[in-house]
């Protein structure tokens, strides 16, 4: 096995000049990530945790049928799995081909074996070993009150970029594209009508309630073509991007305080068995399929930034490629539901080390779905307008000019193809990975004249999960907040009637609702300022969580283990914390938002207009949204650096103790 | 083969955080039999209601 993966590694890093097949790199991560399995997290397992699978989980002591139930390990191999892949492995590694597939590869294999794996297996532990608490309390426990606020405040903060940036993918994926629009919209009344029948029809029927649902989504994508096409309905279905904003926005609002089963349950079992079914068909398709890798292994775009997004290959691979490599929100997951679930410990290897492994797959498959593309189209579906403009001949004439032959013919053919008016600018990655499906699904079933109909199967599924996260992650980052706003004003507390909650709500949406807007309406395409912002958050609270595995370590006087955890997030407290100081104080005003809020505050001086903003108001908005990123970054960056204070104190008081400081909490041997 | 199908049910209803019922009957049985027992839809509605609203944290991005 490792043999394989040596040879397959060595195959797609030396092939030079000719095109390299897919499937080298899908066999060259598979066999890496099962040695990976076999050797280090079982290292990990037996002599950096020493996990006793004799001693009883909080699902045995604490067994109680409902939140904490011993569970069969594949049963809860797939609940961990659908909780922690979500659309960021398949955005960032679309986003990172820009610089070549070869980075991006190699980031997520290293990435997710040292680093990213460790972290959710690492946290699985520490929450499994104190009755399945969450982060925050974890924070609190181990490092005391303080450092668990500001672990809390962080997770807040990390929600509502999270949210603005799933919302603008959509927004990317759905403006000016009836057939898409008319779908997603169409999941709505379609899951009111799955809550009905749940709720009153035939209570608890999962299964079959999805099945019908799922006719129902098959039915709008057939139908969605002639509702496109109808001049009455089509102009009808075809926003620009602000008025989709704004619908989301509205939508967000209004979902996030219906009753959960009448609109979140139904839509997420359809979202969570499509993604599921997609990803294993993702799968099949590309082993079938065996598509070569069109995109070079490196592009010129690796040293210093491209029209994808500004920055260099360090620090800013290791923070676009966040979700499939490492992801902080992980830890949130793993420190949730799965703790409470597992009946032993000698599951958790699996659970926490393996389900991150396949998370990493799917981002590889994302990452093989842009890399067989035309690196002509990619580039044209995601450079921002401001600059390849807009007209397909001009698109055409700037990407050939990069270097990626482009005609203007084949660039409104494939869009033909697709059913769409235009692909041009189509950042945020989900448009591109869903041509990439378009091509593997129909090279399978159905040929080109099913192009169209799987390409918008593929938004569909992609628009559906993540307006189920926001939706969620509305509901959650409420609680959140009012969490945090209790400490100060107690009134405020999760029982203390509805206004709390409608406003909590209120304040959560106009937040993450303001950074859509401005991602939305930023001429730079949006997904260029705020995925970074995303990832430099993403990634710092898995730096966190990896300081909080490494205190854990020095508090069970394993010192001789701790670079396992410790190794790992300084590795992250270094790219971040550069990509965060670069965001902040770059002099390049396509890096740095303060260069870029300066360029913009001399030009406003002279009375002139900087493209894209067409009046002194629009320049005034462009240097105060700047601003408000670079707060925001430097929050992020605050945050992280009281943690690690507090980590490194933590780690000294361990380390000159003589016992064990950690804080388990054992339960009785047998359940009550 | 009927086990692996049950395994597969099992598997795509905790997907979406649904709990086997016959587990949480079998735990009342044998720890509680004093306490009364929900019904199926209630069970459902307990459950749909724990995992929606949001003290859960949500799920990944």
């Amino acid at each position: 096995m490792a043999l394989a993966a040596t040879v397959a590694l060595a195959v797609v890093a030396l092939s030079r000049g000719e095109p390299v097949n897919a499937l080298w790199i899908l066999v060259a991560a598979v066999c890496s990530f099962l040695v990976a399995y076999r050797f280090y997290a079982r290292f990990i397992a037996r002599k950096v945790m020493r996990l006793d699978p004799a001693r009883p989980t909080p699902a045995v002591y604490r067994a109680d049928g409902l939140d904490y139930v011993a569970t069969d390990r594949r049963v809860l191999f797939g609940h961990h799995f659908a909780a922690i892949a979500g659309a960021g492995p398949l955005v960032g590694p679309v986003l990172a081909a820009q610089m070549g597939y070869l980075p991006g590869t190699l980031w997520i294999i290293v990435g997710v074996v040292l680093a990213g794996a460790v972290q959710d297996f690492m946290i699985l532990f520490i929450s499994m070993r104190r009755d399945g608490r969450s982060l925050g309390e974890l924070v609190r426990m181990e490092m005391g009150q303080a450092a668990g606020v500001i672990a809390l405040l962080g997770a807040f903060l990390i929600m509502i970029i999270i949210l603005a940036v799933l919302a603008l993918i959509v927004v990317k994926a759905l403006a000016a594209s009836p057939w898409g629009l008319f779908t997603v919209a169409a999941t709505v009344p379609l899951a009111l009508a799955m809550g009905a029948y749940t709720r009153w029809i035939r209570p608890g029927r999962i299964g079959e309630v999805s099945l019908l649902g799922l006719v129902g989504l098959v039915l709008a994508l057939i139908y969605g073509q002639a509702i496109a096409q109808s001049p009455f309905w089509g102009p009808l279905f075809t926003l620009t991007p602000i008025q989709l904003c704004w619908v989301l926005i509205g939508y967000g609002a209004v979902a996030s305080v219906l009753p959960v089963w009448l609109l979140l349950a139904p839509r997420d079992y359809l979202s969570t068995f499509l993604k599921i079914g997609a990803i294993c068909a993702l799968a099949v398709g590309i082993v079938i399929m065996a598509p070569p890798l069109r995109m070079p292994a490196l592009t010129p775009f690796a040293a210093s930034g491209g029209p994808v997004w500004a920055g260099g290959l360090f620090p800013f691979l290791f923070i676009t490629i966040a979700c499939g490599a490492v992801s902080g929100f992980h830890a949130l997951i793993a420190s949730g539901t799965t703790p409470k679930l597992i009946a032993t410990e000698a599951d958790a290897p699996m659970i926490g080390y393996g389900a991150m492994l396949m998370e990493a797959f799917v981002a590889i498959m994302a990452l093989i779905g842009a890399s067989i593309l035309d690196p002509g189209i990619y580039f044209a579906m995601n450079s921002p307008a401001a600059v390849i403009g807009t007209d397909p001949q001009q698109v055409a004439h700037t990407v050939t000019a990069m270097g990626y032959p482009l005609s203007a013919e084949v660039l409104v053919q494939t869009a033909r193809d697709l059913g769409e008016h235009t692909i041009i600018s189509r950042a945020g990655g989900a448009p591109t990975l869903a041509v990439a499906m378009a091509e593997i699904f129909s090279h399978v079933v159905g040929g080109p004249a099913m192009k169209a109909f799987w390409y918008h199967f593929a938004i569909l599924f992609e628009a559906l999960f993540i307006l189920t996260a926001v939706d969620a992650g509305t509901r959650a980052g409420r609680f959140m907040l009012q969490d945090l706003i209790a400490i100060a004003a107690p009134r405020f507390g999760r029982n203390e009637g509805p206004v709390p909650g409608l406003v909590a709500t209120g304040l959560c949406v106009a937040a993450w609702g303001f950074f859509l807007h401005q991602g939305v309406s930023d001429p730079l395409g949006g997904v260029n300022t705020l995925w970074p912002v995303f990832g430099i958050a993403n990634q710092m609270l898995a730096a966190i969580a990896l300081m909080l595995g490494t205190v854990v370590l020095f508090r069970m006087k394993q010192d001789r283990y701790v670079w396992v955890t410790a190794l790992p997030a300084a590795w992250l407290l270094i790219c971040t914390g550069t990509a965060g100081w670069l965001k902040l104080f770059s002099a390049d005003p396509k890096v740095g938002f303060l260069a870029h809020a300066a360029k913009f505050a001399a030009a406003a001086d002279e009375g002139q207009l900087l493209a894209p903003a067409k009046s002194i108001a629009e320049m005034r908005q462009v240097i105060f949204n700047d601003r408000i990123d670079a707060a925001l970054v430097g929050a992020f960056l605050a945050v992280v650096l009281a943690l690690l204070v507090f980590a490194l104190r933590t780690c000294f008081v361990s380390r000159r103790s003589a016992v064990p400081t950690v804080r388990e909490v054992v339960g009785p041997a047998v359940a009550a | 083969m009927s086990g692996l199908l049950s395994t597969l049910r099992r598997i795509c209803h905790l997907m979406v955080g649904m709990p086997a019922y016959e587990d949480y009957l079998a735990h009342m049985r044998d720890h509680h039999p004093d306490r009364p027992v929900m019904n199926r839809t209630a069970f459902f509605r307990d459950r749909q209601e724990a995992r929606y609203g949001g003290r859960n944290g949500g799920r990944c991005c």
